[in-house]
C-alpha cells in the first residue's frame, strides 16, 4: 500500500484534484441531509456522485498509468481535445433536439402540450434548450479548441497536470446541474444565467482553473509571440469570469437549499444583467469563436491571416466597445435615457470592428478561394464568417431605439439569434470539429467530403427557412401589435397575432429539423472518421488499383 | 461618491483614460517597425509542424 502511494508515483495535481472532489463529497452529503428541498437534495446527490466518480477515476488513472510518464511534456496533451470533441457532438445533438421540441410545441400546441409531465413545459424546457446550445455545446468547443490551439501555438503541453480534465469534467458536471435545474423549476430567472448560487459557486471554481491553465500554457510558450487567436480565447476568459460573478451576486435563502436572492434590484439588476447577457454573446459567442475563426481558416487553407495589424485593431475595439453595448436591450425601460442611447450607439459603432474582422477573415482567403469549391470544411467555414457579417450588421439595425420599438419581443429576435447561433456559431464550430477530428485522430482525410456537402446543403438550407420565417413572422407581428382602428382602439387581440405567425412556425420547425439532420450527419461522419473507416467504393477503388496488391 | 460623481467622472475622464488606451494599442498595430514580428506571428499555425507523432517541435 505504501509503495502503491510512494511520492514518486503520486502525482500533485491529481492529490491536489482528489481534495477538491473530497471536500465537495463532504459538503454535497451534508446538503443532501439538512436540504430544505427536494431539488437541492437531489443536486446534493449529484454532486456526491460526481465527486465519487472523480475520485474514482482518480484511482483508477493513477493505477493505470504507472508505467508510462504522465505528463511527458515532449507531447502535446490531445486526449482531452478528443474528449472535447466528442462532449461538444453530443451536446450539440441534444440542444438541437431540444430546440426541435420547443419549436414543435409553439406549432402544435395540442400535441406538444403534456399537462401531466410539467417539466416538459416550455417554460422549462426553453432554458433547458439555450444553455444546451450556448454554454454545453457552444463551451466545449470552445473549451477543446482553445486547449487544441494554445498548445499549438505556444508550442508547449498544456500546464497542470490532471487540472485540465478537472476543467473538462467540472464544466460539464456544471451543464449537468444547470439542465437538471431547469426541469426540475430551479432558476434564478435571470436570462443565460438561470443556474443558482451553488451552481455558479462551482462554475467559479472550474472557470478559474481553466484561467489558471490557459494563462499557465502561454506563460511556458516556446514562441516570443502570442499569437492573435489565444488574445480572443483570453478576452473571452477573462471577460466571461468578470461577467459570471458580478451578475451571478446573491445572498442563498438557505445555505441547504436552492433559492437566493440577488443583492441587485429593479433597474439596476436590469441594467447589471443586460450588461451580463449581451457580453455573453459579445465575448463567449464572438470573442471566443472568432479565436476558432483565427486560427482554423488560416491553419485549414495553410496561408497566414489577411492582415495580422487588423487583427489586433479588430481585437482591442472589439473589446472596448463591446462591454458597452448590453443597455440596447432596455429601450423604453426605467433605464436613463442617456444609458439606453450610450448603448444604442456602442452598438452601432461595433460595425466596424466585426466588419472588420469579417473582412479579415474572408480575404485570408484571397488567392485560394479555389478551396472554397473544393473544399466543403473550408465552405463551412467561410460561410459562418459570412453570418457573422450578416447578424453584426443585423445587431446594430435593431439596437436603434426606432426599430427596437418593433422588433423588441418579437420573432425578429429570435431570428437575429439564430443567424448568429446557426449561420455563425454553428458553423464554425463544425468546421473545426470536421478539422480537429482529422487532425487528432491523425487521419489523411475525412471519411466522406460528399457528406460534407450533405451537412452544408442540408443545414445552410435549414437556417435560411429558421431566419427568413422569423423575419416575416416577427415583422407581422410587431406591425399588428401597434396597428390601431380607427377609433383608436388596438386592431388586433393577442391571440389573432398568434395564430397569424402559425405558417412561419411550421416553416421555423422545418428549418429546425433539417439543421439537426445535418449535425446527425456530421456526428457520423466524425465518428467514422475517428474510427479510421475509409468509404466501402474508395476501398473498392483500392483494391482494384494494381499500386496496392502485393508483392509476388 | 454619489451617482453625479460617479457618472460625470465616467463621462468624462472615463472617457479619455479609455480612447488614451485605445490609442495606444492603435499605435502599437500600426507601428511601421513592428510589421517584422506581425508577419512572423501569422506565420504561427501554418509553421507549427509535428511531423504527425504529437511532439511539438523544438
Amino acid at each position: 500500500m505504501a509503495a502503491a502511494f510512494s511520492r514518486e508515483r503520486v502525482d500533485g495535481s491529481a492529490v491536489a484534484v482528489g481534495m477538491v472532489m473530497l471536500i465537495v463529497l463532504v459538503l454535497a452529503l451534508a446538503g443532501a441531509a439538512n436540504a430544505v428541498d427536494p431539488a437541492f437534495r437531489t443536486h446534493s446527490f449529484m454532486f456526491a456522485i460526481a465527486a465519487t466518480l472523480g475520485l474514482g477515476g482518480l484511482l483508477t488513472w493513477h493505477e493505470l498509468s504507472e508505467r508510462q510518464p504522465r505528463f511527458d511534456r515532449t507531447y502535446y496533451e490531445e486526449g482531452i481535445v478528443k474528449a472535447g470533441i466528442a462532449a461538444t457532438m453530443f451536446w450539440g445533438i441534444a440542444g438541437f433536439v431540444v430546440g426541435l421540441i420547443i419549436a414543435l410545441q409553439l406549432t402544435f400546441p395540442n400535441l406538444f402540450y403534456f399537462p401531466e409531465l410539467g417539466w416538459t413545459n416550455f417554460g422549462r424546457l426553453r432554458p433547458l434548450h439555450t444553455s444546451a446550445v450556448i454554454f454545453a455545446f457552444g463551451g466545449n468547443a470552445l473549451i477543446a479548441t482553445s486547449f487544441y490551439v494554445v498548445q499549438r501555438t505556444c508550442r508547449t503541453r498544456l500546464v497542470g497536470g490532471i487540472w485540465p480534465w478537472f476543467v473538462f469534467w467540472g464544466y460539464n458536471l456544471f451543464i449537468v446541474i444547470a439542465a437538471t435545474g431547469y426541469l426540475m423549476g430551479v432558476t434564478q430567472s435571470k436570462e443565460y444565467a438561470e443556474p443558482e448560487w451553488y451552481a455558479d459557486i462551482w462554475l467559479t471554481i472550474v472557470w478559474v482553473t481553466y484561467l489558471a491553465v490557459f494563462v499557465g500554457t502561454i506563460l511556458r510558450r516556446k514562441e516570443p509571440h502570442i499569437y492573435v487567436a489565444n488574445w480572443f480565447y483570453l478576452a473571452f476568459i477573462v471577460t466571461i469570469a468578470l461577467l459570471h460573478l458580478v451578475n451571478n451576486l446573491s445572498i442563498p435563502v438557505s445555505f441547504a437549499g436552492s433559492k437566493s436572492i440577488s443583492v441587485f434590484s429593479g433597474v439596476q439588476s436590469a441594467l447589471i444583467q443586460w450588461w451580463y447577457g449581451h457580453n455573453a454573446v459579445g465575448f463567449f459567442l464572438t470573442a471566443g469563436f472568432l479565436a476558432i475563426m483565427y486560427y482554423f481558416i488560416p491553419k485549414r487553407i495553410d496561408r497566414p491571416v489577411w492582415s495580422y495589424r487588423l487583427s489586433i485593431v479588430h481585437f482591442w475595439s472589439l473589446i472596448f466597445i463591446y462591454i458597452w453595448a448590453g443597455p440596447h436591450h432596455l429601450h423604453y425601460t426605467a433605464l436613463p435615457q442617456w444609458a439606453q442611447t450610450l448603448g444604442m450607439t456602442f452598438s452601432i459603432m461595433l460595425w466596424m470592428p466585426s466588419w472588420g474582422g469579417m473582412i479579415n477573415g474572408l480575404m485570408t482567403l484571397s488567392g485560394a478561394w479555389d478551396k472554397l469549391r473544393t473544399d466543403p470544411v473550408v465552405r463551412m467555414l467561410v460561410v459562418s464568417v459570412a453570418f457573422y457579417g450578416m447578424a453584426t450588421f443585423e445587431g446594430p439595425v435593431m439596437s436603434v431605439r426606432e426599430v427596437n420599438a418593433l422588433s423588441h419581443y418579437t420573432d425578429w429576435g429570435i431570428g437575429h439569434v439564430h443567424s448568429g447561433a446557426l449561420g455563425w456559431v454553428g458553423f464554425v464550430t463544425f468546421g473545426a470539429l470536421y478539422c480537429m477530428t482529422q487532425w487528432v485522430w491523425k487521419r489523411n482525410r475525412l471519411y466522406s467530403n460528399a457528406l460534407v456537402e450533405w451537412h452544408f446543403w442540408i443545414a445552410t438550407i435549414g437556417i435560411v427557412l429558421y431566419i427568413t420565417s422569423m423575419w416575416v413572422s416577427g415583422i407581422m407581428e410587431g406591425l399588428m401589435w401597434r396597428a390601431y382602428n380607427q377609433f383608436g382602439f388596438l386592431e388586433y387581440s393577442f391571440i389573432e397575432t398568434v395564430s397569424a405567425k402559425h405558417i412561419s412556425y411550421i416553416i421555423r420547425a422545418l428549418g429546425g429539423g433539417l439543421y439537426l439532420t445535418g449535425a446527425l450527419i456530421m456526428v457520423y461522419n466524425l465518428v467514422r472518421t475517428a474510427r479510421g473507416d475509409v468509404p466501402a467504393e474508395e476501398r473498392r477503388k483500392l483494391r482494384a488499383s494494381p499500386a496496392v496488391q502485393p508483392a509476388e | 461618491m454619489t451617482y453625479e460623481g460617479w457618472s460625470s467622472f465616467a463621462q468624462t475622464w472615463g472617457t479619455l483614460y479609455f480612447t488614451a488606451i485605445f490609442i495606444c494599442a492603435l499605435v502599437y498595430a500600426l507601428w511601421p517597425r513592428n510589421g517584422q514580428g506581425f508577419r512572423r506571428a501569422a506565420q504561427l499555425p501554418i509553421t507549427e509542424k509535428d511531423n504527425g507523432d504529437d511532439r511539438p517541435l523544438a
